[in-house]
């Protein structure tokens, strides 16, 4: 009788069912694809956070200078007040340079902090690195009574990545920087380079740790003609590479093993950046608070501390999915409830008679409410079922179309260097990552999604029943058709 | 009231009834005491007086018609006497129990088991065929589905309708949905039968056809039938008529009214054999 009862019901009320299944099914559609989207979008970080430091990094530990504390490589040329090795600022004078140093801003942690990072719970594998920059220049200072006509610099970049040029008509150079990552080799896949990333030649071996040789990158390697056997110079030192891997947008150009790196850059027994990888996804969080606390003044960023300091459209879907998709999916489920909600009560006024009979041949208020009850319920299900199959269609549509996210790592110290150099890393300035976003439905969602139709059926047959159990069957039995 | 009132066809017998069918109580056995009934409704100036000091007492088994202008009260004293409402003031005794002050939980059994409910508009599940609207007469009770059925579909065959089981209430005739209505009203075998209006929304030949019915099954099952009716010719098949008009009663007395009710007056005891 109970389910006879609620079934010949729904039908008979089936457009106004229909309604109501159809805004529920939209509140939990709605929700389910914004937060596949922002699973997507997390995701998305991730890869950015592993594009610019290696596979398997959930954590890189940094210590930023300060300013005026002499860490950012800094040249001045053509008058200003320098002092040390400031060059000639003769005339005619060639004078050309290579020196490898950290990006400007980051300073250097002891490489004792590695092993202590790797010993915090919650760590399965921690590895010291050394993010370099390596910049050469070369060039003649012109001669100042040309009155501001100057000659392009003369020096030819030695194997040079990205090169600019500097004009001022106050000097003349030619200069060019290289990515530089000192790799401490390991057998863990945590680190700006891992083994399965070299597609030519051999990655390094332990005993490899000091000696002169070189990875590179086969965007690199492509552009300078560099094959495995080929030199380059790093530091003024000449390098053999040993081997070309394939390296995310975000990675470095040239790679050396941690201690010829430490060598080169006159950096022994410190590194720059500490990649840690944590045992499980969850517990990152409170990994990075442990290590923020077990090395002071450190620089901790996560997947996600890292989205901050993005721009970029990857920013911008991170706060589509964040804040719009959120507050939308809220106020389309607030309006499919209330519209639920008030549509059953409507539907249980018309039916007053129904129930004040129903009263008067002997049925308890709490049966009266159960069958409205089952009535939401049934509709909340069925809406629930509809929002489920428009959830994975509409996740679904977005790992299909796969739109593409750019994040631009934080310009902090663009225009506090001298050079247009282009630097890599959090905090350094602009290196734009491209990522691919997906929409992946995890088990948790559809549970929520379950959960969200469960609560408008009840929502929608509570309201109902309010009407119904508040309803006096002698007033009802008044009422004329 | 008349002390020849006759019970014997109510199952309701007194100490002596073991004696032999034909013994005759004393005094009516009384199933409804009414003392003093007041129903208002609203407070301060507007409110309306329903009824206004009613005084009535009902025999068990008899055939009651309650008549009266519109507005008098009628329904108000219905819904008194099947416990869908409480009085203002004054002592609803059925079966000596105050209907007044009983707990809502006993009214709702009481509701459930005791009194047969039949209204002008029928008010049948329009979702559910006649069979099923029948059957949620039985629901309360929680009676096993397949008794339910069974129960159902007897009546239903009783009053005709064996054919008509599987029909949606809008498939049906007026007449036919209210004898669904009364089937409905007794499938649960109750002690009292209140029918507001039972006619009141069909033509002539169907409301001598319900008439008909309901004055059938008062004879076979020795039920207490209360009829409110406006129509005089609905009222003269009673054994009696309560006049009510401005909240009170004036309640007749059999003997007075005469041989409407003819079979009831012929006092057969062969009435109780269904
Ligand atoms: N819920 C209520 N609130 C206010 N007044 C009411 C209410 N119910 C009934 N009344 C009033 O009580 C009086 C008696 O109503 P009742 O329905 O009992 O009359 P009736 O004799 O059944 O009339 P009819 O023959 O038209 O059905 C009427 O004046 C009616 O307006
Ligand atoms: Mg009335």
């Amino acid at each position: 009788m109970y389910f006879t009862y609620l079934r010949r019901e729904l039908r008979r009320r089936a457009r106004q069912a229909v309604v109501v299944a159809a805004g529920l099914a939209i509140g939990i559609g709605l929700v389910m694809i914004v937060s596949s989207a922002s699973a997507g979008v997390k995701k998305a970080q991730g890869q950015v956070l592993h594009s610019l430091y290696g596979v398997g990094t959930d954590i890189t530990v940094t210590k930023t200078v300060t300013f005026g504390s002499g860490g950012p490589q800094r040249f001045n040329f053509g008058g200003g007040s320098g002092s040390g090795s400031r060059p000639s600022v003769t005339p005619g004078t060639h004078i050309s340079r290579d020196t490898l140093r950290p990006a400007a801003g980051e300073s250097t942690l002891p490489a004792s902090d590695v092993a202590k990072v790797a010993a915090l719970r919650g760590a399965s594998a921690a590895t010291g690195g050394l993010v370099l920059t390596d910049t050469s220049f070369s060039g003649t200072i012109p001669n100042y009574s040309e009155g501001g006509k100057f000659s392009p610099g003369g020096g030819a970049a030695s194997g040079a990545g990205a090169s600019g040029s500097e004009s001022s008509g106050a000097s003349s150079f030619s200069i060019s920087s290289t990515s530089v990552d000192g790799v401490q080799i390991s057998s863990s896949d945590v680190g700006p380079l891992t083994s399965s990333q070299v597609t030519q030649g051999s990655y390094f071996t332990p005993a490899q740790n000091t000696a002169k040789v070189a990875i590179v990158s086969s965007t690199y390697a492509t552009q300078h003609g560099v094959k495995v056997g080929s030199d380059v110079t790093v530091a003024a030192n000449t390098v053999s590479v040993i081997g070309i891997a394939q390296v995310p947008s975000g990675g470095a150009e040239v790679y050396l093993p941690l201690g010829a790196a430490q060598s080169l850059s006159g950096l022994k027994e410190d590194v720059t950046t500490i990649f840690v990888s944590a045992s499980s996804s969850s517990g990152v969080s409170s990994l990075a608070s442990q290590i923020q606390k077990a090395i002071p003044g450190s620089t901790v960023a996560t997947s996600e501390s890292l989205a901050n300091q993005v721009t970029g459209s990857l920013q911008s879907a991170s706060k589509l999915a964040t804040s719009l998709g959120k507050w939308l999916s809220i106020v389309a489920l607030v309006v499919a409830f209330v519209i639920a909600g008030l549509l059953m009560m409507a539907a249980v006024s018309r039916r007053v008679r129904e129930f004040g009979t129903l009263k008067a041949i002997g049925w308890r208020t709490r049966r009266i409410v159960g069958q409205v009850m089952g009535e939401g319920l049934a509709l909340g299900l069925a809406g629930g079922l509809a929002g489920i199959v428009l959830g994975i269609a509409g996740a679904e549509i977005i790992s299909a179309v796969s739109p593409s996210l750019s994040a631009t790592v934080g310009p902090a110290f663009a225009g506090a260097g001298a050079f247009p150099t282009t630097f890599r890393h959090a905090g350094a300035a602009g290196r734009t990552v491209l990522v691919h976003m997906s929409a992946p439905l995890q088990g948790g969602t559809i549970g929520i999604a379950v959960v969200l139709a469960i609560a408008g059926g009840l929502v929608a047959g509570a309201f109902g029943s309010w009407r119904a159990a508040r309803l006096h069957p002698a007033a009802a039995l008044r009422r004329v058709a | 009231m008349s002390a020849q009132a006759a019970n014997d066809g109510t199952p309701t017998k007194t100490v002596d009834s073991h004696t032999g069918e034909n013994m005759r109580q004393p005094t009516p056995n009384n199933i409804y005491e009414l003392a003093g009934v007041r129903k208002t409704f609203g407070a301060g100036p507007d409110s309306v007086k329903a009824l206004d000091g009613v005084d009535l007492e009902i025999a068990q088994g008899e055939f009651l018609a309650i008549q009266g202008p519109t507005g008098q009260g009628k329904t108000t004293l219905l819904l008194l006497l099947g416990g869908l409402d409480r009085p203002s003031a004054g002592s609803v005794l059925f079966d000596g129990r105050d209907l007044a002050t009983l707990g809502e939980s006993e009214l709702v059994g009481l509701r459930a088991s005791a009194f047969g409910f039949v209204f002008q508009t029928f008010n049948l599940i329009p979702t559910l065929t006649a069979q099923e609207n029948v059957e949620t007469a039985l629901v309360p009770a929680h009676t096993p589905a397949r008794e339910r059925e069974q129960r159902a579909k007897a009546v239903l065959e009783e009053l005709g309708l064996g054919d008509r089981a599987t029909h949606l209430p809008s498939e049906l005739s007026g007449g036919q949905q209210q004898r669904v209505a009364i089937a409905r009203a007794l499938v649960k075998n109750p002690k009292v039968l209140l029918a507001d209006e039972p006619t009141g929304n069909l033509d002539e030949n169907m409301r001598d056809e319900i008439v008909a019915v309901l004055e059938r099954l008062w004879h076979e099952r020795g039920l207490t039938l209360i009829v409110v009716t406006h129509d005089s010719t609905v009222a003269r098949r009673a054994q009696r008529i309560a006049i009510i008009e401005g909240g009170r009663v004036s309640a007749g007395d059999r003997s007075e009214i005469g041989r409407q009710a003819a079979p009831a007056d012929s006092l057969e005891p062969t009435f109780v054999t269904s």
